[in-house]
């Protein structure tokens, strides 16, 4: 049983829905970041999505690549990022971590090591955004094997037919992204979403939790309402670039898990 | 050699999409179904005689192939060696061998019902061939480009707005070729129901670079029967040559010799101001390793994180940190040479080809002239080299002028020396 596997044991037996946020490790420098990150779980956030920069994010809008840009500009590797997360775990031993990010900062260490350090560092889970089924043996697999949760994202294109294989190799949890688009880009439509969800869940019993346009307390909430949790990225991330406070950034985050929690 | 199947280099890529290691399908879960679909009906498409048919009268009527087989008599005296061919297919219409391809992916795209068509550029030539098929048959066509390419690439800039096409400049990255992929499959897996990414090299998720390489092979099929009218029934070249972005002009002349033990294969990479640490350059398959990047495991140049690098060189269109993974696959199994060619001795050629074939190239096939030049005189007479030239050099006109010191707006003509 992974950290995520507790967590949402947990949230279930509360009747919560789940909270995601995501930042971009590193963003805008490492310190400031790992602050952000240590004050996440007080802010309500059940799971922490860390953003692995990369400087071809390609399924990613113009705030995340920003982000990612500011984070390698600081001098941030995946190495670094380990670092974060690490130091995080250092005060957190429950809150889990889902590293996320693209495949070729793990292939270029080697997907062995990678793993290795990953688990050493607390990491909880992956979500690589260009590692479809058709990959799996690439890390999926692997990363199983060393007992670390591959979530995977189900999309609006995936059918019904599709949606078999999309299930077969994800643990943790299942990522539905709400919109056919980059992050941070349309609005997810409730009502385009929940059928979505249901015909997911009908699949498979994890818990699916939604993201990619949800960007206020009110949206985090309906979706939540309709799903097992919301995820927000973006909406944080620019926060960020904005260059507002650490007690900024993380009043913000609050409202927004107060948001998913109603839900 | 061709009838030894397990040992031929042209039955890949594999039911994965790949070539040994490389290529594969990298690709967000949003695109998978999308590259799936595509794949199903090229395959359809590509035992349907209809299909070719189409193909060959567009290629005969709109493009004008076969381009011709030309042989380089001064350029070949000059270099006192070998014998030198140009396969000329910067005659085609548009300008380079680009539309070889587009035509056939606008077909494709046509069969499945897609409407609006996204395509990313780098020399602006891949663009100005979309924008070009897309006026032809009616459809909405938009082209993203590097901002730093908009600028260099200027007369194929407006030659697609006169196409129709909309151009996006991207300023994400540096601005170039990379990033106007990045915007391109961004804007694919926003828009998927309606549209279709038309690439514009041999590389992409599977089933790209197979795709594209069988469209452009046109090339070197034309080549080898053309050799065979003017050299003697079974002539083969000694020797083919092109140049490299993304390796699509290239495979497309290799790929009909890879069985053929005879023919050396040389690739030619961009040099930039020389193949050193400091990435000042494009070679992929010389300067960086294998990494995962625009749908496909290939050669990267990228830095000890995995991160990937800007490329540098004269040319746009050779200005891409990767490579088709097919070339990554003929690279390593050594069935191919790679070489690299800086910006002043790509110049150099070009200017050579101007005086002594009254030929104006393209920055791109200069990259491989320029090879020709270096290996040419220590050839035997009776050597054939047959080099790609895939594209002219009138868009390039304007950043050779700047380099040789030569001021357009200078309406008095003063002469170049
Ligand atoms: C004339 C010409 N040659 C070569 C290239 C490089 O592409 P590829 O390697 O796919 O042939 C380009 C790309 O824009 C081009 O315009």
């Amino acid at each position: 049983m992974t950290r995520i596997d507790a967590k949402f044991a947990e949230l279930s037996a509360a009747g919560k829905k789940a909270f995601v946020s995501y930042v971009m490790a590193g963003d805008p420098d490492f310190d400031t970041s790992l602050e952000i990150v240590k004050g996440l779980p007080a802010a309500g956030v059940d799971i922490i999505e860390l953003g692995l920069p990369f400087t071809d994010p390609m399924a990613d809008g113009p705030t995340i690549q920003l982000a990612g840009q500011r984070a390698l500009d600081g001098g941030m590797t995946l190495q670094r990022t380990l670092d974060l997360a690490a130091e995080f775990r250092k005060t957190d031993d429950t809150t889990p971590i889902v590293l996320m990010g693209y495949y070729n900062p793990i292939y270029s260490r080697g997907v062995d090591k990678f793993l290795v350090d990953a688990a050493a560092a607390g990491i909880d889970g992956l979500i690589v955004v260009d590692l479809p089924p058709e990959e799996d043996d690439e890390l999926c697999i692997p990363a199983q094997k060393a007992g670390l949760n591959f979530i995977r994202l189900a999309t609006p294109t995936t059918d019904d037919e599709r949606l078999p294989r999309v299930l077969q190799n994800t643990s943790g949890f299942v990522y539905y992204v709400s919109i056919t688009g980059i992050t941070g880009a349309a609005e997810a439509e409730a009502g385009d979403v929940g059928p979505e969800v249901a015909r997911i869940k009908a699949a498979t019993d994890l818990p699916v939790i939604v993201g990619f346009g949800i960007n206020s307390p009110e949206r985090a909430q309906t979706i939540a309402s309709i799903s097992d949790g919301a995820v927000v990225g973006s909406a944080i991330v620019s926060q960020i670039g904005a260059g507002k406070s650490v007690a900024e950034v993380l009043a913000f985050v609050k409202s927004l898990s107060d948001g998913a929690h109603r839900g | 050699m061709a009838e030894d199947l397990f040992n031929s280099f042209m039955n890949g890529p594999d039911e994965q999409g790949r070539f040994g290691i490389f290529g594969g399908r990298f690709v967000s879960e949003t695109l998978m179904p999308l590259i799936l679909s595509l794949e199903e009906e090229y395959n359809r498409a590509k035992d349907d005689d209809s299909f070719w048919a189409e193909m060959k009268d567009l290629w005969t009527h709109y493009v004008g192939r076969p381009s011709p087989l030309y042989h380089a008599e001064r350029l070949t005296e000059h270099l006192g060696g070998a014998k030198i061919y140009m396969k000329r297919d910067e005659l085609n219409h548009t300008g380079a061998h680009k539309v070889n391809n587009v035509l056939g992916q606008i077909i494709l795209a046509r069969r499945m019902g897609k409407t609006r068509i996204i395509a990313e550029t780098g020399a602006g030539q891949h663009g100005v061939a979309t924008a070009t098929v897309c006026a032809k048959f009616g459809l909405k066509c938009i082209v993203y480009m590097g901002a730093h390419d908009v600028q260099r690439q200027a007369p194929n800039v407006f030659r697609m707005r006169l196409l129709g096409a909309e151009v996006i400049p991207v300023t994400s990255g540096r601005g170039t070729l990379k990033d106007a992929m990045n915007d391109a499959l961004r804007d694919w897996v926003t828009n998927v129901a309606d549209t279709f990414y038309c690439i514009g090299t041999a590389a992409g998720p599977h089933p790209y670079p197979a795709m594209v390489r069988d469209f452009q092979s046109i090339i070197g099929k034309e080549v080898r029967w053309q050799l065979a009218e003017q050299e003697g029934e079974g002539r083969l070249p000694d020797t083919v040559i092109a140049a490299i972005g993304g390796g699509s002009n290239a495979i497309g002349l290799f790929h009909p010799f890879l069985d053929d033990k005879s023919v050396r294969i040389i690739g030619v990479e961009a040099g930039g101001k020389g193949v050193n640490d400091d990435m000042q350059h494009c070679a992929s398959l010389t300067g960086g390793r294998p990494g995962v990047l625009h749908g496909n495991r290939t050669y990267l140049l990228q830095d000890e994180d995995g991160q990937i690098m800007e490329g540098f060189s004269i040319s746009a269109g050779l200005d891409y940190p990767g490579i088709g993974p097919e070339h990554s696959w003929l690279h390593d199994t050594k069935r191919a040479e790679y070489v690299s060619i800086t910006d002043v001795e790509a110049l150099e050629a070009f200017q050579l080809s101007c005086a002594l074939e009254g030929i104006i190239p393209a920055l791109e096939p200069s990259h491989a002239l320029a090879h020709v030049m270096k290996i040419a005189p220590d050839l035997p007479k009776d050597h054939i080299i047959v080099m790609n030239m895939c594209g002219r050099g009138d868009k390039d006109v304007f950043t050779v002028a700047r380099h040789l010191g030569f001021d357009m707006s200078d309406t008095e003509g003063r002469d170049l020396d």
